[in-house]
C-alpha cells in the first residue's frame, strides 16, 4: 500500500488517501474502514436518464462517489472488499442519500475519512504502508485422504482449497485398493496445488503431516514433475520443506509455524512471532496460571492494576460494529502502551489469531501474578448476556 | 453403460427414419439412460428381507462366543510380531508364507520382522518397519472366535489406534520388557500410558498386559514383578478394576507362552496361563442388542464387481439383517443391505459387537465416508453441529481448537465454553466458568463443530491437540 495523501487536524479528524498494490492491502483496508467512516472511491453505476420526450434510457457511468459506510464485506479467498453505504456528497449522477456499494480495487486510489483517528487505526495505516519484502509461504497440511492448501502471507492465512479423497483402508488379503487410493490422492493434490500456487512468488512451500504422508507427497511431486517435465516445479524443488504436525486439519498450522524448520527460515516474519507469543501464553497458563489471563473482564481489571506485561489483542475486536465497544478496546490498548508495556495486535485471519479469538480475542501476560481476577459479583449479569463476546 | 448408449443410438437412428416416431423414441431413450435407479435398487434388495427375529435367533444360537480385541502399546513393543506369531502357531498362517516373509525381510535388512509382516501389509509399513494402520485378522480356537485389531504404536497414528480400540471388546497391552525399553514406553511421552488412558476412556474395561520380549532378560522374575507392580498402580489409577487386569509373560519372536505354555524349566516362578488361555477367558462386553441400530463406518471400499459399494465396521448397537433399509448419516441417503460378512463368512444377520463387512445396494460411494454412521431409518442418530460433553482433562484445556475423534470419525472442532468443573466422585459442580481445566480435572464443556456430525447422548469422544490427547469425554 502507498500513502498518497493524508491530513489530520488538531481534533484528530482527517483523511488518508491510499493506493493498494497487493491483495493483502485489501485486508488492511478491511481493518481500517469502520461503520460511519466516509470512503471515496471510483464507482461504476447504471444511471437512468429521462429525456425530454419522456423516454428513459439507462447508461453506465464511471464516477467517483463518497459514501458514509454502513457495512463492509471481505472475501479473503479472492481478496475483494465491498463497502456499502449511503452517498453523502453531491454527485452529478447519483442522488444524495441513495445506496451504493463500492468495490475497492487494486491500483485505484481510495480515501478514508474518519471523525477521529485513534492509535489503532493509524497503526493499521503505518503497518500497511511499511515497505518490506513480501514473504509469502505456501503451506499444505495433510493426512491420508485430506489436505488443506493454504497461503500464508504476512498478515493473512488463506485457505485456498481443501482436498478430500476417501482412501480405502488396508484389509486382510489385499492392499492394492489402499495403494491406488493413496496415488489418486497424491495426484489430485498435485494438480490442485499447481492451480493454486504461484511458485515463483513463494519463499517456501511447507508440506506438513503426521507420519510419512508429507514425505510421500514430496517424492510424488519430484517424480511427477520430472515425468511431465514441469519446469516451474523443478525449479522450485528446493523450496519444498517437509515438517511434522499432528493432523491434516487447518489448525495444525500452529504447530507447523512454530517448528524449528520454519522458524529458522522465517524467523523475522510477523506470523512466526504471533505463533510464538500465543504458544508462550498457553505455556504460561499451565505453568504460571495467575500471570496468564484472558477474557474482557479479567484483562480489564489487570489493565487497571497496571500489571500487564504483554497485551494480546485480536484485530477482530477493532472491527466491531459497535463504536462504543471498539473505543473500549482502543482505550485499553492506548492505556497499556502508556504504561510502557507491549501490545501485540494479532491478525485474526492467521491460525494464531484464531486461537486468540477462541479465548474471546483478548489475553494478557502479566508482570506479576494476580489471584482473584475472575471471582466477582458480576457473574450472573455476564451470564444473562450470553457469556463471551466472541462468536 | 455401454449397451445402453448403443441402444440409445440405434433407437435414435431408427427414429430418424420414421420422423413421426422420432420425438417419442428419444424421450424413451433418455428415460432408459437413468441406469442407476437407487430407489428401485433399494426396493429390490429390501424384498430379500426374511424378517428374522434376530434377537431371538441370537439368544437361541449356541454359537461360540465371538469377541474383538485391540492390541496396543508403545512403538516397537512387538505388537504385530506377537499377533503374527499367534496366528502362525494357530495355523492361520502357513509355514511357507512365514518362510517367504523371512527371506524377504532379511533382504531389506529387517530380519525378525517375518511375523509382523503377516499384519503389516503395505509397502510402506514393511519398508519402515512400523505399523501405520489397524490390521484386522481373525482366528478361532476350540472355545471361541476372535477378531484381532492390531493397532499402530507410533504416536502419529493414534487416530487409527482410537479407531481400532472403538471396535474392540477388550485390549491386550504389549510391553517391551527389555532393559530400558519399558521405561521409555512408560515415560510421560511414551505410548504405553497414552494408549492405556485412551483404551479406558473409550470404554474398555478388561485389559491383558503381555510382558513381551522377556527372553531378552532371560525370563527374570524380578523384571516381570517390577513391571507388574508399576503397571498395576498405573492401571488402577487409570480406572481399571484389579480383577480385570492380568499379566502374561511371553515372547512373540520365540512364541513362548503365546499359544504353547511356558516350559517350567524356563521360568519356574510363573504359575499362570498362556496368552491364548487368557484371551479365551475374557468375555466380550455386554451388547446393546435391543437398542436402535448404529454402525460406525470404519472403511468404504469396492467389494468387487458384484458389490460396488461395501463398508466395514463394528455394530455399536442394535441388529442387522440382509434386506434391511438403513440411513447413512450425515449424508441422509437411504441404502439397503445386500449381504453381510463376518471374517469372510456370509451371514444372514449380525448383532451389536460384530465387526462385519456389509455390501450395500442403492447408494453411491460419494455419500459414505469413514466415520459416518449407518442407523435405523425409524430411529436415526441426530446430526449435530454443537454439543455439550462431560470431559476428563489429560492436559490443560482452555477454549481452543481441537481434533475430535469418535471411532474412525476425526473432525476439527472447537471447545467454545468451559461451563463448569465437576467433582470427579460425586459429579457436583465445583466452579462455574473456570478459566481453564487442569490435568486430571473433570468438567463440562461446550463444543462446536465445523460440519454436522452424527453424535448422540452417551457417545464417547476423544479430544486431541498438537499430537497429544487433551481429554476424553461423554456426549450429554
Amino acid at each position: 500500500m502507498r500513502l498518497v495523501k493524508s491530513y489530520r487536524d488538531k481534533n484528530n479528524n482527517g483523511f488518508v488517501t491510499l493506493y493498494p498494490e497487493e491483495p493483502e492491502d485489501m485486508w488492511h483496508a478491511y481493518n481500517l474502514i469502520r461503520a460511519d467512516d466516509k470512503v471515496t472511491g471510483a464507482a461504476v453505476r447504471n444511471v437512468q436518464i429521462s429525456t425530454d420526450t419522456g423516454s428513459v434510457i439507462s447508461k453506465r457511468v464511471h464516477t467517483t462517489v463518497k459514501i458514509s459506510v454502513e457495512s463492509i464485506d471481505f472475501d479473503p479467498k479472492v481478496g475483494e472488499l465491498h463497502v456499502k453505504g449511503r452517498v453523502c456528497e453531491e454527485n452529478n449522477h447519483i442522488p444524495l442519500g441513495s445506496y451504493h456499494t463500492l468495490d475497492l480495487e487494486l491500483f485505484r486510489n481510495f480515501t478514508v475519512e474518519k471523525e477521529e483517528w485513534d492509535d489503532v487505526s493509524s497503526g493499521v495505516v503505518i503497518e500497511a504502508c511499511a515497505s518490506r519484502k513480501t514473504s509469502e509461504v505456501g503451506a499444505i497440511v495433510l493426512q491420508e485422504g485430506l489436505a488443506n492448501i493454504c497461503l500464508v502471507t504476512e498478515h493473512m492465512t488463506i485457505l485456498k482449497q481443501k482436498v478430500e479423497v476417501s482412501i480405502p483402508r488396508k484389509r486382510a488379503g489385499g492392499v492394492s485398493h489402499y495403494q491406488s487410493g493413496i496415488q489418486k490422492f497424491y495426484q489430485l493434490l498435485y494438480d490442485t496445488m499447481l492451480r493454486q500456487f504461484e511458485f515463483e512468488k513463494l519463499k517456501v512451500i511447507l508440506l506438513a503431516s503426521p507420519g510419512f504422508v508429507a514425505d510421500g507427497f514430496r517424492q510424488f511431486v519430484s517424480k511427477e514433475a520430472v515425468r511431465t517435465g514441469n519446469k516451474t516445479i523443478l525449479q522450485a524443488r528446493e523450496k519444498f520443506v517437509t515438517v511434522h504436525c499432528s493432523s491434516g486439519h487447518i489448525h495444525s498450522l500452529n504447530e507447523v509455524l512454530k517448528s524449528p524448520e520454519v522458524t529458522s527460515k522465517l524467523a523475522d516474519t510477523r506470523y512466526a512471532k504471533e505463533t510464538k507469543v500465543m504458544e508462550k501464553f498457553f505455556e504460561m497458563i499451565t505453568t504460571d496460571e495467575y500471570r496468564a489471563w484472558y477474557g474482557l473482564k479479567e484483562v480489564t481489571k489487570a489493565v487497571e492494576k497496571g500489571a500487564v506485561g504483554t497485551l494480546l489483542v485480536s484485530n477482530s475486536l477493532f472491527r466491531s460494529d459497535d463504536p462504543k465497544e471498539r473505543k473500549r478496546y482502543v482505550g485499553m490498548v492506548e492505556e497499556v502502551k502508556k504504561c510502557g508495556a507491549e501490545v501485540m495486535i494479532l491478525s485474526s485471519i492467521h491460525e494464531s489469531g484464531q486461537r486468540l479469538d477462541s479465548l474471546g480475542g483478548l489475553a494478557a501476560m502479566l508482570t506479576y501474578p494476580l489471584y482473584d481476577l475472575d471471582d466477582d459479583e458480576e457473574e450472573e449479569q455476564a451470564e444473562a448476556n450470553g457469556g463471551e463476546p466472541q462468536q | 453403460m455401454k449397451w445402453y448408449k448403443e441402444r440409445m443410438w440405434t433407437d435414435c437412428w431408427a427414429g430418424l427414419d420414421n420422423k413421426k416416431k422420432k420425438g417419442k423414441d428419444i424421450v424413451e431413450a433418455v428415460k432408459d439412460l437413468s441406469v442407476v435407479d437407487n430407489a428401485a435398487d433399494i426396493e429390490r434388495t429390501a424384498k430379500t428381507n426374511k424378517n428374522v427375529d434376530v434377537i431371538k435367533e441370537f439368544a437361541a444360537g449356541n454359537a461360540k462366543k465371538e469377541s474383538n480385541f485391540v492390541v496396543v502399546g508403545h512403538v516397537d513393543a512387538g505388537k504385530s510380531t506377537l499377533m503374527g506369531r499367534l496366528l502362525y502357531d494357530l495355523k492361520v498362517v502357513d509355514e511357507r508364507t512365514i518362510q517367504k516373509f523371512k527371506s524377504e525381510s532379511e533382504k531389506i535388512g529387517k530380519a525378525s520382522f517375518q511375523y509382523a509382516w503377516v499384519l503389516d501389509q503395505t509397502e510402506e509399513e514393511r519398508a519402515r518397519g512400523v505399523t501405520m494402520d489397524i490390521a484386522q485378522n481373525s482366528f478361532e480356537t476350540d472355545k471361541a472366535k476372535f477378531t484381532i485389531l492390531d493397532a499402530p504404536g507410533h504416536r502419529d497414528f493414534i487416530p487409527n489406534m482410537i479407531a481400532g480400540s472403538s471396535q474392540a471388546d477388550f485390549a491386550v497391552l504389549v510391553i517391551d520388557s527389555s532393559t530400558g525399553a519399558f521405561e521409555a514406553g512408560f515415560h510421560l511421552q511414551g505410548q504405553t500410558k497414552e494408549h492405556t488412558l485412551l483404551v479406558r476412556s473409550i470404554g474398555i474395561q478388561r485389559i491383558i498386559v503381555a510382558v513381551n520380549k522377556l527372553d531378552s532378560v532371560s525370563w527374570a522374575e524380578e523384571r516381570f514383578e517390577e513391571i507388574r507392580q508399576q503397571m498395576t498402580v498405573f492401571l488402577t489409577s487409570a480406572g481399571f478394576h484389579a480383577k480385570n487386569i492380568s499379566f502374561v509373560p511371553c515372547s512373540g519372536l520365540t512364541g513362548e507362552n503365546v499359544v504353547t505354555p511356558l516350559k517350567p524349566s524356563k521360568a519356574p516362578w510363573y504359575k499362570g496361563s498362556s496368552l491364548i488361555t487368557e484371551l479365551e477367558n475374557s468375555s466380550p462386553l455386554a451388547r446393546a442388542i435391543d437398542k436402535p441400530l448404529r454402525l460406525t463406518v470404519a472403511d468404504v471400499f469396492r467389494g468387487g464387481i458384484q458389490n460396488p459399494v461395501s463398508i466395514s465396521g463394528r455394530i455399536d448397537s442394535g441388529t442387522l439383517q440382509v434386506g434391511d433399509v438403513l440411513l447413512a448419516l450425515p449424508s441422509g441417503e437411504k441404502t439397503a443391505v445386500k449381504a453381510i460378512e463376518i471374517n469372510n463368512d456370509p451371514r444372514p444377520w449380525a448383532v451389536a459387537g460384530h465387526n462385519c463387512t456389509i455390501h450395500l445396494a442403492g447408494i453411491d460411494m460419494l455419500h459414505l465416508k469413514q466415520g459416518d454412521v449407518l442407523s435405523s431409518v425409524s430411529n436415526p442418530i441426530p446430526v449435530v453441529k454443537e454439543f455439550t460433553a462431560k470431559v476428563l482433562a489429560f492436559q490443560t484445556i482452555t477454549p481452543m481448537a481441537v481434533d475430535i475423534h469418535r471411532g474412525r470419525l476425526h473432525v476439527p472442532g472447537k471447545i467454545t465454553h468451559l461451563v463448569r468443573t465437576l467433582d470427579k466422585a460425586t459429579g457436583e459442580e465445583v466452579k462455574k466458568k473456570p478459566r481453564f481445566i487442569g490435568p486430571g480435572t473433570a468438567a463440562q464443556v461446550k463444543v462446536s463443530l465445523e460440519q454436522g456430525v452424527p453424535l448422540e447422548r452417551g457417545g464417547r469422544v476423544v479430544f486431541r491437540f498438537g499430537g497429544v490427547t487433551v481429554g476424553s469425554g461423554v456426549v450429554e
